[in-house]
This record gives C-alpha cells, sequence and structure tokens, in this order.
C-alpha cells in the first residue's frame, strides 16, 4: 500500500489525537485511578471488630482512659449540658446496656460497673440504610461505617435508626467546646451527626485505635473479624460473649467478654 | 401573577388577617434566624430525643394534605356533585400543607444549606428520598390540578381533558404521601413505639379524620367572613367522612393498646406507659395524651349521634376535638414517645423552647396566609361568575 503525504497527515493526527485523548481521560479519572486499588483489595474483604474484655475492663475503678484518648484524638467537644453531649465511646452501667441479661434471683457480676459503648459497625447498619445522602456508608472493604461530615445535612435519620444511642448531633458549634485542639484531625461544624470511626485515620497510618492503645489492662482487643486466626477471633472462640441487640439483626462487630 | 390580582383587592378585615400573619411570620423568620447562626441548640431537642415539635408537625400535615382525596375521590371518582364547590378548596389546602411540611423538614435540617444533597446523591434506600419524591410530587399534582380548575371556571369552559387523568393519579399518591410517612418510623429497629404494621393506616385514618374536620371548619368561616356556602348537603357529608375516619383511628390505636398492654413485653409497654403515665418521675407528656383521649372519645360520641352530628352547633365542636386531639397524638406525643424511654432506658425530657414554638407558629402562619390567598382568589373568582 502507497502512502501518500496526505495519508501520512491523517495517520499521525490521529496518532497524536490518540495520546492527547488518553492523557485527557487519565487526567480526568485521576480520582477513580487512584481509588482503584482501594476497590480492588474489596474482593478480599476484612471485617474491622473489637473484642472488650470486661473482666479485665475497669481494674481500676473509674477509668475512662479509652474515651480520654478518643475524645483528644477526634477532637471531641465537652459540653456540660447532657442534652447536646457528643461522645464516641464512653461509659455506660451494664445494667442499661444489657437489660436482658439479667435475671431477678442471678446478681450479676457487673452490675452497676460502666462498660465501655463506642459504634458497633454493624454488619447491617441501619444508620446507612436510611442516610438520604449517602453521607454514612458501610467502608467495602474493612466493614467500618464511615461518615461525610461535609455531605451531612443534619437531618437526624440516622439517629433515629441507630438501635445503639451511638451517634451524636453537633447541637451548637463544638470547636469552642474542645479542650485542646489536634491538628492532625477535622473539626467539624454544627448542625452535623458524628460517631466513632474505629480510628480510621490511624489504621491508614498502621496505627491501633487511640482507645486500644489507651487501655493499660489491654482491655480492648481490636481486628479482623473475618481471620479466623486474629486476636479478635482466638477470643471469642475461647470465652462467652455478648453482642448488643443481636435480635435485631444488625450483626454489631463490637463483642464484649464476659 | 395568575390570578393573584384578586389577592391584593379585600376588606379592612381581611387585611388586618393579613398583617397579623405577616407579623407572626416575621417573628417565626427571626427566630429561624437566630437558629441559623446558633444552631439546633436553641431548641429543646437532645441527643436522645433527636426530633420534636417540627418533625412532628411535618407528620401531622402531610396527613391534613393527604386528605384532599376526601373530597376528590368522592367527587371525580363517584361523580358525587355535593363536593363540587368544595374539591378546590380541599385541594388548595393540600398545596398549603404540603409547603408546610416542606417547610417543617427544611427547619429541622442542621444544615440546610446543604439540603438539595438529597437530589445530588439520590438514594432509594431510603425512606426520605421516597418522602421528598412524594411530597414534591403531590405538591405539583395540586397545584396543577387546583390551577387548571380554577382558570377554567374563570373562563367559564370546561376543563382540559387531559386533567382527569391527573386528578386521578393524585388519588393513590396521596395514599402514598402517608404510606411513606409512616415508613420513615415503623421501619426503624430498636424504635418499638414505631414498629408496628398499623402505623401507615393509622396515619391515614388519622389524617382522614383530621383533614375534613379541618376542612368543615374552613366552610364554616368562610360561610362567617365570605358569605360562602359550602351546601348543606356537603358539610354534612364530611361528617360522615370524619365519623367513619375517627372510629377507625380509635380503633386502630385500641389496638396498640391491647398488643402492649396485655403481651406486657417490656420494650413495647415502656412507651406507652411513658406516654400515658409517665416513667422515673417524667410525668409532662400524660396530661396533654389523656387530653387527647378524653377529646377523641368525645369527639366520637358527637359524631355517632346522627342528631349531634347534623347540628350546626355541635358538628363544630366535634371538628375542633377531632383536630385537636389529633394533633396532641400526632404532633406531640407520637415522635417525642419513640424516643422516649431511649434505647439506653434513658427517660429525657423534652420541652420546646420559646424561639422554636415561634418558628412552629411562625410555618403555620405561611400556611394559614397561603390558604387565605388561595381561597379568596377562588371565592373571588366564583363571586364573578
Amino acid at each position: 500500500m502507497k502512502i501518500t503525504r496526505k495519508h501520512f497527515l491523517q495517520l499521525s493526527g490521529l496518532g497524536l489525537l490518540a495520546v492527547v485523548g488518553k492523557k485527557a481521560v487519565r487526567a480526568i479519572t485521576g480520582a477513580a485511578e487512584t481509588a482503584a486499588p482501594v476497590a480492588s483489595r474489596g474482593k478480599t474483604t476484612h471485617r474491622l471488630g473489637m473484642v472488650i474484655d470486661l473482666a479485665k475492663c475497669r481494674q481500676e475503678k473509674g477509668c475512662d482512659a479509652c474515651a480520654k484518648a478518643c475524645n483528644a484524638a477526634h477532637n471531641i467537644p465537652q459540653f456540660a449540658d447532657r442534652a447536646h453531649e457528643v461522645k464516641w465511646i464512653w461509659n455506660q452501667p451494664f445494667e442499661t446496656v444489657f437489660p436482658l441479661v439479667q435475671t431477678d434471683y442471678t446478681r450479676q457480676a457487673y452490675a452497676g460497673s460502666p462498660i465501655p459503648l463506642l459504634c458497633n459497625h454493624c454488619a447491617n447498619p441501619p444508620c446507612v440504610r436510611v442516610c438520604p445522602t449517602q453521607a454514612t456508608w458501610k467502608r467495602e472493604d474493612d466493614g467500618i461505617v464511615m461518615m461525610d461530615w461535609h455531605r451531612c445535612i443534619g437531618c437526624r435519620y440516622c439517629m433515629a435508626a441507630c438501635p445503639y444511642g451511638s451517634r451524636s448531633f453537633n447541637w451548637q458549634d463544638p470547636r469552642p467546646a474542645i479542650a485542646s485542639l489536634n491538628p492532625d484531625f477535622p473539626t467539624r461544624t454544627k448542625g452535623v451527626v458524628e460517631k466513632c470511626n474505629f480510628c480510621e485515620e490511624r489504621l491508614a497510618r498502621g496505627q491501633r485505635p487511640a482507645c486500644v492503645e489507651a487501655c493499660k489492662d489491654k482491655a480492648l482487643v481490636f481486628g479482623d473479624l473475618a481471620d479466623p486466626n486474629s486476636e479478635p477471633r482466638q477470643l471469642l472462640r475461647a470465652r462467652f460473649a455478648l453482642q448488643r441487640e443481636p435480635e435485631l439483626g444488625t450483626s454489631p462487630s463490637v463483642y464484649y467478654l464476659v | 401573577m395568575f390570578m393573584f390580582e384578586k389577592a391584593i383587592v379585600g376588606s379592612r378585615r381581611y387585611w388586618v388577617w393579613i398583617l397579623c400573619l405577616g407579623a407572626i411570620i416575621l417573628a417565626g423568620f427571626l427566630c429561624y434566624l437566630r437558629q441559623l447562626a446558633h444552631g439546633l441548640a436553641i431548641t429543646g431537642l437532645s441527643r436522645d430525643v433527636t426530633w420534636g415539635l417540627y418533625i412532628a408537625q411535618f407528620t401531622f400535615f402531610v396527613g391534613v394534605a393527604a386528605s384532599a382525596v376526601m373530597v376528590v375521590l368522592p367527587y371525580y371518582l363517584h361523580d358525587y356533585k355535593q363536593f363540587g364547590r368544595i374539591t378546590i378548596l380541599g385541594e388548595f389546602l393540600a398545596v398549603g400543607a404540603v409547603t408546610m411540611c416542606m417547610l417543617f423538614i427544611f427547619v429541622d435540617m442542621g444544615q440546610p444549606s446543604r439540603v438539595l444533597n438529597v437530589m445530588r446523591y439520590p438514594t432509594p434506600w431510603s425512606l426520605m428520598f421516597w418522602d421528598m419524591v412524594s411530597l414534591g410530587g403531590y405538591l405539583v399534582l395540586n397545584a396543577l390540578i387546583s390551577l387548571v380548575m380554577l382558570s377554567s371556571e374563570r373562563k367559564g369552559v370546561s376543563p382540559p381533558h387531559w386533567i382527569k387523568p391527573i386528578i386521578i393519579l393524585s388519588i393513590p399518591w396521596a395514599v402514598s404521601i402517608h404510606t411513606v410517612t409512616a415508613f420513615l418510623y415503623s421501619g426503624l429497629p430498636g424504635r418499638t413505639f414505631w414498629m408496628t404494621a398499623v402505623l401507615a393506616p393509622r396515619f391515614l385514618a388519622s389524617a382522614f379524620a383530621a383533614g375534613p374536620a379541618l376542612l368543615i371548619l374552613l366552610c364554616l368561616i368562610l360561610r362567617k367572613v365570605a358569605g360562602f356556602d359550602a351546601g348543606r348537603e356537603a358539610i354534612h357529608q364530611l361528617g360522615i367522612i370524619v365519623t367513619y375516619a375517627m372510629v377507625v383511628n380509635v380503633f386502630l390505636v385500641a389496638m396498640e393498646f391491647f398488643t402492649a398492654f396485655y403481651s406486657r413485653i417490656p420494650e413495647h409497654l415502656e412507651h406507652f406507659r411513658y406516654v400515658f403515665l409517665g416513667l422515673d418521675g417524667n410525668y409532662h407528656l400524660a396530661p396533654w395524651m389523656w387530653l387527647s383521649a378524653v377529646l377523641a372519645l368525645a369527639a366520637l360520641a358527637l359524631l355517632l349521634v346522627p342528631g349531634w352530628r347534623n347540628s350546626p352547633r355541635l358538628l363544630p365542636v366535634a371538628c375542633v376535638f377531632v383536630f385537636v386531639s389529633l394533633w396532641l397524638d400526632k404532633g406531640l406525643g407520637l415522635i417525642v414517645g419513640g424516643f422516649t424511654p431511649s434505647p439506653l432506658g434513658a427517660v429525657t425530657t423534652y420541652t420546646p423552647t420559646l424561639p422554636e414554638a415561634t418558628i412552629v407558629l411562625g410555618v403555620w402562619a405561611i400556611g394559614a396566609l397561603m390558604i387565605t390567598v388561595f381561597y379568596k382568589i377562588a371565592l373571588s373568582v366564583r363571586e364573578a361568575h
């Protein structure tokens, strides 16, 4: 086939277009491409969870080291008014958390003793189902229930849907009520919902969650529930554990060893 | 604007009323500006009771909006001519009520500037998304229908044929708005007070009682202030609709009571006990709920005896009883009762604050203003003939 000058110019023009086009497509979809490795990790699904050993927790009375560490790490405001509280992990008496575990005649070993509560990072999270803007979602590759504070419209439907009371709303500007600012973590604005994020920002840096690290008694054990050899799974094999209201079908990822 | 010139001529009394509404709207707006600046902390809401008066008003007025179907359906499907004069009033009432619903949702948002995110990230598995779709659709349908009907009435021609299927569509749509609103609540695990299959039927029954009761009262007011006669027969039929709907509503509430109190399952019982008897020393809701129950029973007595129902003096009393009773039940007890006790057993008192109540009054005044203006236009068009 004889290549004319016209033909040559046409071909080289097309070649140039293809190169530019490819670059343009790559530039536009750049974000998607960088996100791709994360998405492909989804095939090997992990399920991050926590096991709280109540036998170890609270060896020291009135300990709230986990909550303190969390508050400091996540710029959580401290309001005196209980109505406007923001809390990610906090202590609550055993009998209010597991009211149905008690009987009239057996005295509960843990009755009256505060136990730590946090977001359960449910496998079937009702909060995710109801959110009208997908501002809260379950991360596919590790099961963390995430929140986008820039998308949340503050309708508080997720708070009505959460059967565990794990979500807080910023009834007012939280910034003046933050004791000491952690510059590595965003503060929130008024009018958005927030909750425990399993320290996904620390996990990304290869650290353990702040509460887990802060517990001197090593009562909080964090790991991959999908891995049969993980530390939480070994504990769950050996001991009897409770989940909060498992009958609701939410499948919580936080377990309490009793 | 479209026939709007009819709304800007009126008697002294009309203008005084408009100015009063304007003043209330202004007060509500100023309080809303305060809420915008300080956040929802200015309300009585809390971490445990996260929805209150705003969302309760939304729920109640979705019912009022849906009740337009109670005049539209007999008139268009059964050709019940007596409702010919009031159908447009029902449709305008729906437009005003849906607008109020949207405003109540809007003032409840923590981040109102982001409210369009619901459309930017449509989420079909969220009932809130469907509520927006159904309410928006219902507003468009009723606004279109009432405008088309009114303009053909003004021109003295029969309405265009294409409006008929739209009117027919508005009938199931009315049912859908209140069903979806009930689904907002009845599908939440852990909120046992709302988790009942009769919630949607109960919502519809109470809506079809409260809405037509309001319509009767509006017709009677219009007779006094504007010389508009809805017709004895139409009022009489509306009274029968209110009676049936109220009977069904009270029956469904009784079903709820039986299930909770006979089964004695604590998590079902607790909410009813909180609402009617008080829990942990918190009785603040109980008197209101008893008032609601007494008014409901008194209204039933007035409505069920034909002589009383047909009495021009007693029917309005019954209608006021129905409306107030259902407002207390749905606009107060249902929402707050669902949140108390909280999932962790906490009983938190919710008392609306003054700015919160003023914002609610402001939205009410906006609804009343819309309905006043719409009715003024509708009646002026009619008088011209």
